[in-house]
């Protein structure tokens, strides 16, 4: 069952990732998860075609490297060390992430599951770390932080679709990996022009369009 | 054949990418936007052969879509040179780009057999038009553009997930093979209820958000007050039509599995939200521009409605797809007329248009009342189908709240739109340089007439087109 170990090292990502505050730190911290998802795909099937060992490897080189160094690129341009308080503070966070991956856990029990996936994390893991992007787009004010928020939900979303990789064709798989690449970069850029209209990467001083 | 749809106009962009600047750049736009609408109707009289095989083909459902997406976007690319000629500081080198890159995704998404490919395309198209709504480059534009970009991502990683869920349901059920919708159609009533349920919850999420469906519309207000009027032609009538066809086709699913009601009840519920939520800022706007904004969430409502009560209503809402893109057109490119005249957009420092921009004006106010389903525009057709099936069909509470919402919000938004068309003239402090001209009007009264012509004639082979598209959301 080292699967659900490594299920489990996602999740406990998940808590790291709402605990910290510091923009270096969270950028470590979902590269690693990136990187966990990829192993999790590897160890999941019994052979090792190319088809896995493309997916597994570019996995691990877009979510745990292409992506972390377009964040750091995007954060390096910055002279603002401390991100802004976030508008939920953290031990609050910590608790609602608790509360709602319990909540992922009684809800998975209510999904039919796969004769050989029976017993794995896959569903409470997924779902937490939805939650988990949520809770960081939401509460976290500084743009790149929301943008790390972003990931950590298209990592949940990952998760989910380990359990058809034997159905979903390479063409889908790739396209929703370009995609990916694709708006993070968008996004780096548009950080780029925050960062340079208003001078700071907090978003809640991008408060003009409103009724 | 049908990839030549999605590679023709990409085949364009390192053209206008490496053209020198200059007003040749745009002048491409309409070259491709002709071609590429002749090329759909070819596909669709069936000139070009069809591999059943394909990972794309154009079914009536897609082809009925990518003709309108196709139109509006040929009609937008005629506007385009003119309008870019107004304002020759900017570099549209990116603008120009993007277009292309919006008709090219929009025919992936209709021409798509596959759930995990219809995404792709909405995503990627998503992301080519993030750049049309910077254009103004300024702290604005930048928040609204901040905006669109993470609702809408956030909106279509919760899609993705909602398509793995069906993909994981037929996966349960037995299915082998491609996951195409006709195949998925024959066979759905043996996938499990509740993925599919649940899959179609976060579809609509998703989906609803590009559509802009309250209360996931918050982009649209901001994304269309900041950007010109051509860019929300763009967004209003091509991508939110898109993200129609998206939804009807995971509705299709449903209905298929024999889920369907649950799908319907859920669509008819946030349908007449939308329309109540699009009233409610409606009353008091000012702006013109986020009053068409409003205006769209009250007609994806409307959209959404009609996807609700199935069966019949189904054609009714195919057929207001089409009319409601056409007329948003008008509207938008009217409405970036009167700003680029007044440099403003909101009431009522806009005033009097009739007497200085007369054809701008008049259109605005033709296309204001076809908007709001008076007759003898195809909204009104449609409309008027769609309210008596949903009153055969023993809806009253569903056709009679339709029918009061539509009322109340002609009653509030016809004061603003008369104000601004008919109010008193406004003298200028600076001169003009804004005059209507045809590059910049013809487009407007190409789009408003095709608008009338439909609502009173509507040609055999576009009615039958509309039958057999009808059915495939039906199924079974």
């Amino acid at each position: 069952m080292s699967i659900n170990l490594l299920l489990a090292a996602v999740i406990l990502m998940n808590f790291l990732l709402v605990a910290t505050g510091r923009a270096v730190q969270l950028v470590r911290r979902v590269a690693l998860q990136g990187m966990i998802l990829g192993l999790i795909l590897l160890l999941l099937h019994d052979e090792w075609h190319i088809h896995v060992l493309l997916m597994a490897g570019s996995t691990v080189a877009i979510k745990g490297a292409v992506i972390p160094w377009l964040l750091a690129q995007a954060l390096s341009r910055t002279k603002e060390a401390k991100s802004p308080t976030p508008y939920v503070g953290y031990t609050l966070s910590l608790i609602l992430l608790a509360g709602s991956t319990f909540l992922a856990f009684l809800l998975a029990r209510k999904l039919p599951l796969q004769v050989g996936m029976l017993g794995t994390l896959f569903i409470p893991a997924s779902l937490a770390t939805l939650f988990t992007g949520f809770l960081l787009l939401i509460t976290r004010r500084r743009a790149l932080l929301q943008v790390v928020g972003y990931l950590v939900l298209e990592n949940g979303v990952f998760l989910f679709s380990l359990l058809l990789v034997k159905n979903m064709p390479l063409l889908v798989e790739t396209g929703v990996l370009l995609d990916l690449v694709v708006g993070i970069f968008i996004m780096g850029i548009v950080i780029n022009h925050i960062q340079q209209a208003f001078d700071s990467q907090d978003t809640k001083r991008m408060s003009d369009l409103k009724e | 054949m049908s990839i030549a749809l999605i590679i023709l106009p990409l085949m364009a962009t390192p053209v206008v990418w490496y053209m020198k600047p200059g007003m040749n750049r745009a002048r491409v736009l309409p070259v491709v936007g002709i071609i590429h609408f002749l090329f759909v109707i070819a596909s669709l009289t069936g000139v070009f052969q069809l591999n059943p095989d394909a990972w794309f083909r154009l079914d009536p459902l897609g082809g009925w879509v990518l003709f309108i997406v196709s139109a509006v976007f040929a009609i937008v690319s005629f506007y385009a040179p003119a309008y870019l000629a107004l304002r020759p500081d900017r570099n549209f080198r990116i603008f120009c780009v993007s277009l292309l890159g919006f008709i090219s995704m929009a025919s992936l998404v209709a021409t798509s057999r596959h759930p995990g490919v219809l995404w792709v395309g909405m995503e990627a198209m998503t992301l080519m038009t993030t750049p049309l709504i910077y254009y103004t480059y300024n702290r604005r534009s930048l928040e609204a553009t901040w905006k669109y970009l993470m609702i809408c991502s956030v909106g279509m990683a919760l899609a993705l997930l909602g398509t793995f869920f069906i993909a994981y349901a037929a996966d349960l059920g037995g299915m082998s093979g491609p996951l195409y919708f006709d195949r998925i159609a024959e066979i759905a009533n043996s996938f499990p209820g509740q993925w599919l349920k649940a899959g179609f919850v976060l579809l609509l999420v998703g989906y609803g958000t590009k559509m802009g469906l309250a209360p996931l519309h918050t982009w649209k207000p901001d994304t269309y007050s900041e950007t010109p009027g051509i860019v929300g032609a763009v967004l209003g009538a091509g991508v939110t039509t898109c993200a129609f066809l998206a939804l009807a086709r995971m509705l299709a699913i449903l209905n298929a599995a024999g889920e369907g009601e649950f799908a319907r009840d859920i669509l008819v519920v946030m349908g007449l939200f939308s329309m109540f939520w699009a009233f409610v800022f409606m009353v008091r706007q000012a702006d013109l521009k986020r009053l068409l904004a409003y205006s769209g969430v009250e007609q994806a409502g409307i959209l959404a409605i009609g996807l609700g009560i199935g069966g019949d209503a189904i054609k009714a809402t195919l057929f207001l797809v089409g009319a409601y893109a056409l007329v948003k057109v008008s509207l938008f490119l009217g409405a970036g007329n009167i700003h680029r005249a007044f440099n403003n957009r909101t009431v009522p420092e806009v005033s009097g248009v009739i007497n200085f921009l007369p054809w701008t004006g008049w259109t605005f106010l033709i296309g204001f009342f076809a908007s709001t389903c008076c007759p003898p525009f195809s909204p009104f057709m449609g409309m008027y189908q769609l309210a008596s099936i949903a009153f055969a069909s023993g809806r009253m509470w569903v056709g009679g709240l339709l029918l009061i919402f539509l009322a109340m919000i002609f009653l509030v938004s016809s004061k603003l739109v008369l104000t601004a068309v008919l109010g008193d003239e406004r003298v200028f402090s600076k001169e003009v340089i804004y005059r209507d001209s045809i590059g910049t009007v013809g487009p407007i009264v190409v789009a408003l007439a095709i608008a009338l012509l439909v609502g009173i004639w509507m040609p055999q082979s576009l009615s039958n087109m509309l039958e057999q598209a009808t059915q495939i959301v039906r199924t079974p």
